[in-house]
């Protein structure tokens, strides 16, 4: 039996989760933690409360019991305001873009850069997101129309260079390359590994197998709500994952 | 009419190429096509008038004077219904609200303050505006505040609105009209003594021009700083003189409707001027009211582009889950959404009351509907997201005209309701129809 790899302080810590809606325990006590330079998985069936889980952390939900605590310290998080100041950044599955606004009115949501006398200053929110953008899709062009107008994998590296752009420490990744080809899924996964090098802790919700077995350093799997286990992807198959989601049922390795 | 010509002849010789200028000067089609609108009912009405009637009075400065200073109540809410409509939602208390506005307006300035301070005192206009936009800004807050805290919906809470206000614009005073109102509060309303004169108006038409030609000096410079792509000279040398000759157009025009005779005799008689025997040519200049709808539609134009509450409009419009997402509070946004409303809406009572020079319990029944109407013409998606504050000025610019038109023209009234709604349904046909063609 093998646990837990890492030691010292976990970057984020979230501690015997609980939320239900209506009667219904969405996430039923749940922990999990995640290191700096780490991936950590999750996974499970639709519905088995792995979103509702993040968005807790992300600030999108409130537990009704649980703490999260951040570098060792207990975090309040209240809204997606209070996760952003915590440096943790979400790529929803949804992306969570405004469609009527261009990249850069999206990249800056929440965070626009001002001038003088606090107002707007567009020209060098375009700028910085050109630069942006041409470290991460550099075939990008379309600044300056809706991202209505945009393809699936533009949409995405929008929300994903809103996600880089901010310095993020936690970044919580729901499905990054549901709707994406392969040539920019490959460019998601380039991502997430340099992105790791550089010392962040990502959370990857995921339902491809392969992609978690090739991305992430641990996987947690829950079903109905309920945490099953978790383990360190090296020392497991695809097919002890399978197990655990499929049938709930715990390989020997798994903590 | 000086300025649509100037406009046309500024175009006319590039219209081969047509998409290439527009490309070139980055013009919004769709601003083209409401003005060719609006400019296609002025020039329709008045040759109906040539030669039906023998007289065509609507493309005269006297009619274009009035249709400017009828527009103002109605284009000033409309700079507010485009801010609420953007995010969804919908206002149809803004007509009853402003009534409940201008009685309790009139009440303060006539029955009140000449108490406290003697008839005529020149700080009775100044508390009566401020009583009359607290007010409003109060009233629409809170609306927006049982919108996005209660959850009940915008059509329900100023539906409630239109006939709590109605109601209570007749109850304050029982019904009674109060007139007349503070004579410097009057002015507001425009007539002759509330327009700024010949000299007046060519200052502040120079003003307006030297902002144009800064803004595209100004814009030509950021471009250049952040290698954007620049427009190219010409292109900026047909900008500067477009807007500048519909300033020019419009000093012209207003300058060139002059005084009544008997305000001119009155005055000349009050001033001791000798009045010759062909008369005195006192030009009306810009009315007061107008000049105020234009800062207020330059403020909103500054508002929704440069700030970050525009910013933050848009994008609760067009995605409001991912503008909650982005850490913007859209239930605080939606109540100051609705305050501003409120806000815009007591201006536009101090404006209608003032023209009318009297407060009365009716005063803007249906304008809701003239303004909801005036910002969907303008282009403003009632889908969210989606909308102007030019356009939905030229919306009500556009209403306005119609109405103004159909009078001159001697339709009678049930025939003027049924072309508005006629106008409204079409408008927003035609704007879907542009909508799926460009997607």
């Amino acid at each position: 039996m093998s646990g837990n790899p890492n030691s010292g302080t976990p970057l984020v810590e979230m501690r015997d989760i609980s939320i239900s809606f209506g009667g219904i325990k969405a996430v039923d006590h749940v922990s999990v933690d995640l290191y700096p330079g780490e991936v950590v998985g999750l996974l499970g069936h639709n519905g088995a409360g792995k979103s509702t889980l993040i968005k807790c952390l992300s600030g999108a939900y409130q537990a009704d019991t649980g703490e999260i605590f951040i570098n060792g310290e207990k975090a309040e998080i209240e809204n997606p305001r209070d996760a952003r100041k915590y440096n943790i950044e979400t790529i929803y599955q949804t992306l969570a873009l405004a469609d009527n606004l261009d990249a850069a009115s999206n990249l800056f949501l929440g965070r626009e850069l001002v001038g003088a006398g606090g107002f707007l200053d567009d020209a060098q929110m375009e700028a910085e997101t050109r630069k942006i953008m041409g470290r991460l899709n550099p075939n990008f062009r379309k600044f300056n129309v809706p991202v209505s107008a945009l393809s699936g994998g533009q949409r995405q590296s929008v929300a994903i260079a809103r996600a880089v752009y901010f310095n993020a420490k936690i970044l919580i990744m729901d499905e990054p390359t549901a709707a994406l080809g392969p040539h920019e899924t490959q460019m998601v996964a380039e991502l997430i590994q340099e992105l790791k090098r550089q010392g962040l802790g990502i959370f990857l919700i995921e339902h491809d197998i392969h992609a978690v077995m090739e991305l992430c350093d641990r996987a947690v799997v829950m079903k109905n709500g309920q945490r099953v286990g978790c383990v360190n992807v090296g020392e497991v198959t695809d097919d002890d994952i399978l197990g655990m989601i499929i049938m709930g049922k715990k390989p020997p390795q798994a903590y | 009419m000086t300025q649509t010509t100037t406009s046309s002849s500024a175009s006319g010789p590039k219209l081969g190429p047509l998409g290439r200028f527009l490309k070139a000067t980055e013009i919004d089609t769709r601003l083209l096509g409401m003005v060719g609108a609006l400019v296609a009912i002025w020039v329709g009405f008045h040759l109906y008038g040539l030669l039906v009637n023998g007289t065509g009075v609507f493309l005269t400065p006297r009619n274009l004077w009035n249709l400017s200073v009828q527009t103002a109540s109605i284009g000033i809410m409309a700079c507010g219904m485009v801010l609420v409509i953007i995010t969804r939602h919908i206002d149809l208390s803004v007509g009853s609200l402003l009534g409940f506005t201008a009685m309790i307006m009139g009440i303060t300035q006539v029955w009140v303050l000449p108490q406290w301070f003697g008839l005529g005192h020149p700080l009775i206009w100044v508390v009566t505006s401020i009583v009359g936009l607290i007010l409003g800004t109060i009233v629409g807050g809170f609306h927006g505040w049982l919108v996005a805290y209660r959850g009940i919906p915008a059509f329900i809470v100023t539906l409630g609105g239109l006939l709590v206000w109605r109601g209570a614009a007749f109850l304050v005073a029982r019904g009674e009209t109060i007139s007349p109102v503070d004579s410097t509060f009057a002015l507001i309303g425009g007539g002759p003594y509330g327009s700024i004169g010949a000299t007046g108006s060519w200052i502040v038409g120079l003003l307006a021009c030297a902002g144009i030609l800064w803004m595209i000096v100004h814009g030509r410079k950021q471009r250049r700083k952040f290698e954007f792509p620049l427009r190219p000279l010409w292109a900026e040398y047909t900008l500067a003189i477009l807007g500048c000759g519909l300033v020019i157009g419009a000093v012209l025009v207003v300058n060139a409707y002059p005084w009544p005779r008997g305000i001119v005799a009155q005055y000349a008689e009050a001033n001791g001027i000798e009045v010759p025997p062909e008369g005195l040519f006192i030009s009306h200049g810009f009315a007061i009211p107008v000049l105020i709808l234009a800062v207020v539609g330059i403020v909103m134009t500054f508002v929704m582009t440069r700030t970050r509450f525009g910013r933050y409009v848009m994008a609760i419009g067009g995605n409001p889950d991912a503008a909650e997402l982005a850490g913007i509070d859209t239930r605080w946004m939606t109540v100051k959404i609705f305050a501003l409303m409120g806000f815009l809406t007591g201006l536009s009572a101090i404006v209608a009351s003032a023209r009318l020079n009297s407060a009365t319990n009716s005063l803007g029944a249906l304008d809701e509907l003239y303004v909801i109407a005036a910002a969907v013409i303008g282009g403003t998606s009632l889908a969210g997201g989606v909308g102007t504050i030019y356009g939905a000025i030229i919306g009500a610019f556009v209403m306005q005209s119609l109405k103004t038109g159909m009078v001159l023209i001697g339709f009678d009234a049930a025939m003027q309701d049924i072309v508005v709604g006629l106008v409204l349904v079409l408008a927003v046909y035609v704007d879907k129809l542009y909508r799926s063609r460009t997607k």
